[in-house]
């Protein structure tokens, strides 16, 4: 018993020793910016895998706990983490880390957002009040997300603030760079006719200027039937497609079925950080978005 | 080590707590700036939403595809400048969350489904209904309160018409450091099904043990309060005081506590892929005058005789969940096994046959003490997106009730049968919001009558749609 009870003071003592902030990162493209933005200043724990629907997690005790201990919370927002994040944050108990307080961070809240609904109504599908939450596709985004998230570092780890706004500033050096290098690549894919599973690509069409020809999805959220997709096949006739599109987590058999049949290239996305084995870093996973992009083209 | 080092060690750590909390001044100031920042957002935004408004009236003109194109693409490039928006994340904006969830069955059953199961006829048997019926559709409303206390109610529709009220409660972090306070009518915390509403069960419904010793579920009127450690894993206790109001409790109007629960939960992930929770709970009530109706004797009274007891009424349980799904992506496959396990002891004065009056030799009173346990295991495997199918098997041990001696003549004290019942479900999610379900069971809970059910279900949620709970 007083061994149990030593341990339990220990890690209680323990937690607030290796860095200066707990952060609790709702999907891994976050968790990577965090960590390029705080770098050993914060430990980082992210709650969903690139291989897992971000709309579709279990408030899971492990989440839970996690939440409990955290400083902050970087999540997308926009309704992408409604079935599971508000139980999570609930169930924590933990003030620090509730919407509207400091320790909570929407990524959405820093960009324009697409798709804004002009009809409310669940006959859409699964579809959001504050727009499509799939901002992560366009690197322009992470710019002014990066900005604001720094500032929210430097806000709960002051004693930090010069590390923080370094780190900003090597960021966004290397980020525009980076942003010049993508668009100068991708110009070949401007005005490319593509096939969607999921309505989770305007963001990334809008910045390479893909144009986007159907949705495989009869609804967002729902799956495709075979009688759906016998129909999306037959409006390729009249607007025909170059390739079909899809996130690393999404099934494969949609795409598949289509490009087998219209002869179009299924391409992969990595949609995250370690989406696919070449995406290990936010930088990696724009080089490898456009490269498979490309690779579609041939 | 000796226990004034470990002493020593819990002052550090208080110490070490209270030192955090003088942030907290500076904390206030910041708030302050927030409110400032968010007063000047939200003019900004009015300001941009009007010009967002022009852009479109504009956009609406002769090239109007190509135009909102390019206002698009403004709006993206001006997208760094753009102050945030008010917070999208809280579940609404002003108004309440409402949810609505429509639910009705269709049951063919061969046997009255109002006889209980053996051995368990003076515990609540809430039976199935036969026919067309409108099973759980129940209205929820919820919102935070203030940035203290959020308020959470859900009122059933039943069929014959009215309503009832389910759950009506106030939750609260304010304690903070993991505490989590909840008052009004509430799920109990106990076991693993007790917490979750019909619409989110993964059977038409409740496993046996649930049916005759909660009642289906135990609603408590009183306060709850968790604590979760924080640990890397997921440990939480919790207790709750209560007025004994939903089963085995019998809703004593009276000063005091009439209930109490005791409860910890322990969960983690193994890899990505693995998830589990185990938990242990303890119930305790006092039984007034607990009278049941029906109850079969050993004169072979016609239609059983009405009992009365009055007692102490403890219960332990034990209950674990495990998921499995590959890459931890349960939108495509998911497995998940789960089981909890029983066991009341009561004990106290039994009245047999209340209904006769004491000068026809009336209630004969004498001790009674039973232990009664039941257990279920199920698993639920999703296959492919939208499609699911589950098996669950159910047990009930009515236990060998120690009958005083006046009694001995009259209340069984052995069924010799123990309670059972296989169910198999299948059930299709159009979409997140709407379910349909065909469930299949041999129910052999009633000796001498065992029977074929078959039940379709359908499941609907409109209106704003609650996170789930594991």
């Amino acid at each position: 018993m007083n061994k149990i009870l030593c341990i339990l003071l220990l890690s209680l003592l323990g937690s607030n020793a290796h860095a200066a902030l707990d952060v609790f990162a709702c999907e891994p493209e976050w968790a990577a910016l965090t960590q390029q933005l705080a770098g050993n200043q914060a430990s980082i724990y992210t709650a969903t895998g690139a291989l897992q629907d971000p709309h579709r997690v279990e408030a899971r005790p492990s989440l839970i706990a996690k939440a409990r201990r955290a400083n902050l919370v970087v999540c997308t927002g926009a309704e992408l983490e409604a079935a599971w994040l508000p139980v999570v944050l609930r169930e924590s108990g933990n003030r620090a880390v509730q919407p509207g307080s400091s320790g909570y961070f929407e990524a959405a809240q820093q960009v324009a957002m697409l798709e804004v609904p002009a009809r409310l109504d669940r006959a859409e599908g699964d579809i959001h009040a504050a727009g499509n939450p799939h901002i992560q596709t366009d690197a322009r985004n992470f710019l002014p997300i990066a900005d604001a998230l720094s500032k929210r570092l430097i806000q709960l780890d002051p004693a930090n603030g010069a590390f923080y706004r370094q780190q900003l500033n090597a960021f966004n050096q290397q980020w525009r760079a980076a942003l010049q290098k993508w668009e100068k690549q991708a110009a070949p894919l401007r005005g490319m006719p593509i096939l969607v599973q999921h309505k989770g690509f305007p963001y990334l069409s809008n910045w390479l200027g893909l144009k986007e020809v159907a949705e495989l999805e009869p609804k967002p959220g729902m799956e495709p039937s075979a009688a759906y997709l016998g129909t999306v096949l037959n409006g390729l006739q009249q607007h025909p497609a170059r390739m079909v599109l899809r996130a690393a987590y999404q099934e494969a058999r949609p795409s598949e079925w289509i490009a087998e049949r219209a002869h179009i290239t299924a391409v992969i996305v990595p949609y995250t950080v370690g989406g696919t084995p070449q995406a290990i870093d936010l930088f990696t996973m724009f080089d490898d978005t456009i490269q498979r992009l490309l690779a579609g083209l041939k | 080590m000796s226990s004034k080092s470990y002493l020593g060690a819990a002052v550090a750590a208080l110490l070490s707590h209270s030192f955090n909390a003088s942030a907290a001044n500076d904390a206030d100031l910041q708030a302050i700036r927030e409110q400032i920042q968010q007063l000047k957002q939200s003019y900004e935004q009015r300001i941009t939403q009007l010009e967002q408004r022009l852009q479109q009236a504009e956009a609406s003109g002769k090239n109007a595809e190509r135009s909102a194109a390019q206002a698009q693409s403004q709006a993206q490039a001006a997208a760094p400048q753009q102050a945030g928006r008010p917070a999208t994340g809280s579940e609404n904006s002003f108004n309440p969350a409402v949810s609505l969830i429509l639910s009705g069955n269709y049951g063919r059953l061969k046997q009255d489904p109002a006889i209980p199961a053996t051995g368990f006829a003076m515990d609540a048997n809430p039976g199935h209904q036969q026919g067309f019926n409108l099973g759980e559709s129940e209205l929820s409303i919820s919102a935070n309160i203030d940035p203290d206390y959020r308020g959470v109610a859900t009122l059933a529709l039943l069929p014959a018409g009215g309503m009832s009220v389910e759950n009506a409660y106030v939750q609260s972090s304010v304690p903070g450091n993991g505490f989590n306070l909840r008052f009004g009518r509430f799920f109990s915390g106990l076991g693993y099904l007790n917490e979750q509403h019909a619409h989110a069960w993964d059977f038409a419904d409740q496993p046996l043990v649930y049916a005759s010793l909660w009642n289906n579920q135990l609603g408590e009127d009183g306060i709850q309060l968790k604590w979760l450690a924080p640990t890397n894993m997921f440990a939480e206790i919790g207790a709750e005081l209560g007025r004994g109001r939903g089963f085995p409790g019998t809703d004593r109007a009276k000063n005091g506590n009439g209930a109490s629960m005791l409860f910890a939960h322990l969960g983690d992930d193994i890899g990505i892929e693995h998830s589990w929770r185990a938990g242990a709970s303890l119930h305790q009530t006092r039984r007034e005058n607990a009278r049941s109706n029906s109850v079969p004797d050993l004169h072979n009274t016609p239609g059983g005789a009405s009992n009365s007891f009055s007692g102490d009424s403890r219960t332990a349980g034990l209950d674990m969940v495990w998921k499995y799904s590959p890459n931890g992506n349960i939108r495509e496959r998911y497995v998940k096994v789960q089981g909890e396990y029983f066991r009341r002891k009561e004990s106290g004065l039994l009245a047999y046959d209340i209904g006769t009056p004491p000068a026809a030799g009336g209630p004969i009173t004498d001790s009674y003490a039973v232990t009664q346990s039941g257990w279920y295991l199920q698993s639920v495997y999703q296959f492919m997106p939208a499609w699911r199918t589950g098996l669950r098997y159910d047990r009930l041990d009515p236990g060998i009730a120690t009958v005083g001696a006046r009694n001995t003549g009259n209340v069984i004290g052995d069924y010799a049968f123990k309670p059972s019942r296989v169910t198999w479900m299948a059930d299709y999610s159009p979409s997140e919001f709407s379910r349909l379900r065909l469930q299949l069971a041999r129910d052999n809970s009633r000796q001498g009558r065992a029977d074929n059910q078959i039940f379709l279900q359908y499941i609907m949620s409109l209106g704003a749609h609650g996170a789930h709970q594991y």
